[in-house]
């Protein structure tokens, strides 16, 4: 097991709640549109879609694919091991997208169009959704 | 009807001191800048009628990033104003532009002070440089949007930004050899430019040398902290005739926003916000990108600068690597000269309005060693990610 890395929390209230501590449960959620299905993405009350206030968290597979990332060398927390950002696009609906973090595997080896797996990382009362190749070992 | 941005000029231009860690205030330097302005607008305080900047005081980012706002420098420069604006939100640091511009062509203001200050060489002090989200004690916490992307620890727009450049370099093949002549390119230029921060020469292999921040940007992908303050006179277009230089015509603003406005829910990562800004600006005037003579686009980091000449049409979607590489379109000798001043990248984050003051001086034909022969129209340009602004200035006829 390697040691955690730092992470700034984010501040968790009654919109976000659903997303931060899905992890719990072994979850990734997103507010869903009950209307049309449409997934909703930073949370937002009002479906963009159709127009539905009826929205409500629903979880999804957890498989994405990478649709951009980066590997990070400067070392602005101090930790000088170097980390990969990614954008991946949900499996559940195209645009679907989270900034996030590809684990389990040396960061050169991360591409666009890899597909990803959920794997919750928990701090404290958050669980960050951070990705894997798909397969990789746990 | 007149369009509104032809009812203004910009009248005078002013700097400060640019250098790092000056040790002064933001005040003081925008003091500085401001006096040298009107002076040069043919002025005097008591003919400044309007204020504005950006991002104004009271930004979260703190002041050596945001300066003073506009009640500070209206107190001490003791002017009195019939309109006076100073916000985030807008077409990018232009905004500040823009809406001097709108209220003079609304007969809000006869003269407005436009500036924009920065000490955030001071204020990093002997240390590195801050990533966004990190300061405090104890354990920070993060909302709003920007929850989406520092827990992740994306800490910088240097992130951000790498995320959209990657795609790019997927999608087109785009490489660094090609990005990294955006950077040469700016040094070459800043060499010319006693007011630049970095002004030794540097090869391609030298940038391809230096150490790697986030994937695909290296060192010199990013922009210097500097201290510095930059302002510029916006004036009723019949000033014009007070000068004792040419005057700078505003020909035309870009203050779209189609996209959704954000860093990763964008929709096309290699457009960005540039994208709908730049489509905008050619709405607003007969002009056409082959007539700029001179191009002065936001390189807060390298891959800005190749999106705004895709984004202003210079070049095609996903074509600004081929029309960048080698370096000699965008030289000063070359089809469309590039951040003439050296850029933000060599000489120093001015945070957009070097860019201005940069056109302005190359219009009026000061530009020193560096000054492109006949500019007659420039192209400005602000901003990244979702955030972005764009002006088309002329030399007055």
């Amino acid at each position: 097991m390697t040691e955690l890395p730092f992470r700034v929390l984010p501040a968790v209230d009654d919109t976000n709640e659903f997303f931060w501590t899905a992890g719990r449960e072994g979850q990734l959620r997103f507010l869903r549109c009950q209307g049309c299905g449409y997934f909703l993405h930073p949370p937002s009350p009002r479906c963009p879609s159709c127009g539905s206030r009826d929205v409500a968290p629903e979880p999804v597979s957890g498989r994405a694919t990478v649709f951009s990332c980066t590997v990070n060398h400067q070392p602005w927390t101090g930790e000088t091991e170097p980390w990969v950002i990614a954008i991946v696009e949900l499996a559940e609906q195209e645009g679907l997208r989270l900034t996030t973090n590809i684990v389990g595997c040396p960061p050169e080896d991360v591409a666009i169009g890899q597909e990803v797996e959920v794997v919750f990382e928990q701090h404290d009362d958050v669980w960050f959704p951070v990705f894997r190749p798909v397969g990789s070992p746990t | 009807m007149t369009d509104f941005e032809r009812r203004s000029i910009i009248s005078g231009i002013g700097q400060s001191v640019v250098g790092r860690r000056l040790g002064r205030t933001g005040l003081d330097l925008t003091i500085e800048a401001a006096l040298e302005a009107v002076a040069d607008a043919g002025l005097t305080l008591a003919d400044i009628d309007g204020i504005a900047t950006y991002p104004g005081g009271g930004s979260p980012a703190g002041s050596d990033f945001s300066g003073p706002g506009t009640p500070e420098v209206q107190d001490a420069l003791r002017l009195e104003v019939r309109w006076h604006s100073g916000g985030i939100e807008g077409a990018a640091q232009l905004a500040a532009v823009v809406n001097a511009v709108l209220a003079v062509g609304a007969g809000l203001a006869d003269h407005v002070l436009v500036y924009r200050t920065v000490t955030e060489a001071t204020g990093q002090g002997g240390g590195g440089r801050q990533g966004i989200g990190l300061g405090g004690g104890g354990k920070p916490t993060v909302g709003g949007s920007m929850q989406w992307s520092i827990p992740f620890r994306a800490y910088s727009a240097a992130n951000w930004l790498a995320l959209n450049a990657q795609r790019h370099f997927h999608e087109f093949g785009t490489t660094r050899e090609q990005l990294g002549m955006i950077a040469v390119n700016a040094r070459r230029n800043a060499a010319l430019n006693p007011r630049a921060i970095y002004r030794d020469p540097m090869s391609l292999d030298d940038y391809l040398a230096a150490r790697m921040i986030t994937t695909p940007f290296g060192l010199y992908d990013c922009d210097a902290p500097v201290d510095g303050s930059t302002a510029v006179i916006v004036s009723r277009a019949d000033h014009a005739a007070g000068l004792d230089h040419p005057a700078v015509g505003v020909e035309a603003v870009g203050t779209a926003l189609r996209g959704r406005p954000s860093w990763d829910q964008w929709d096309d990562l290699t457009t960005m916000a540039a994208r709908d800004a730049g489509a905008h600006l050619w709405t607003r005037t007969d002009l056409k990108p082959s007539d700029v003579d001179v191009a002065e686009l936001y390189d807060g980091f390298s891959f800005l600068a190749m999106v705004w000449l895709e984004a202003l049409g210079f070049c095609g979607r996903g074509e600004g690597g081929p029309f960048v590489e080698g370096g000699h379109r965008i030289a000063l000798d070359g089809e469309l000269p590039l951040n003439t001043n050296g850029g933000q990248l060599s000489g120093g984050r001015l945070h957009g309005f070097g860019f201005i003051h940069e056109a302005c001086l190359q219009l009026r034909g000061e530009a020193g060693e560096r000054q492109v022969a006949d500019a007659e129209v420039a192209a400005v340009a602000n901003g990244g990610g979702p955030i972005a602004g764009a002006m088309l200035l002329t030399r007055a006829r």
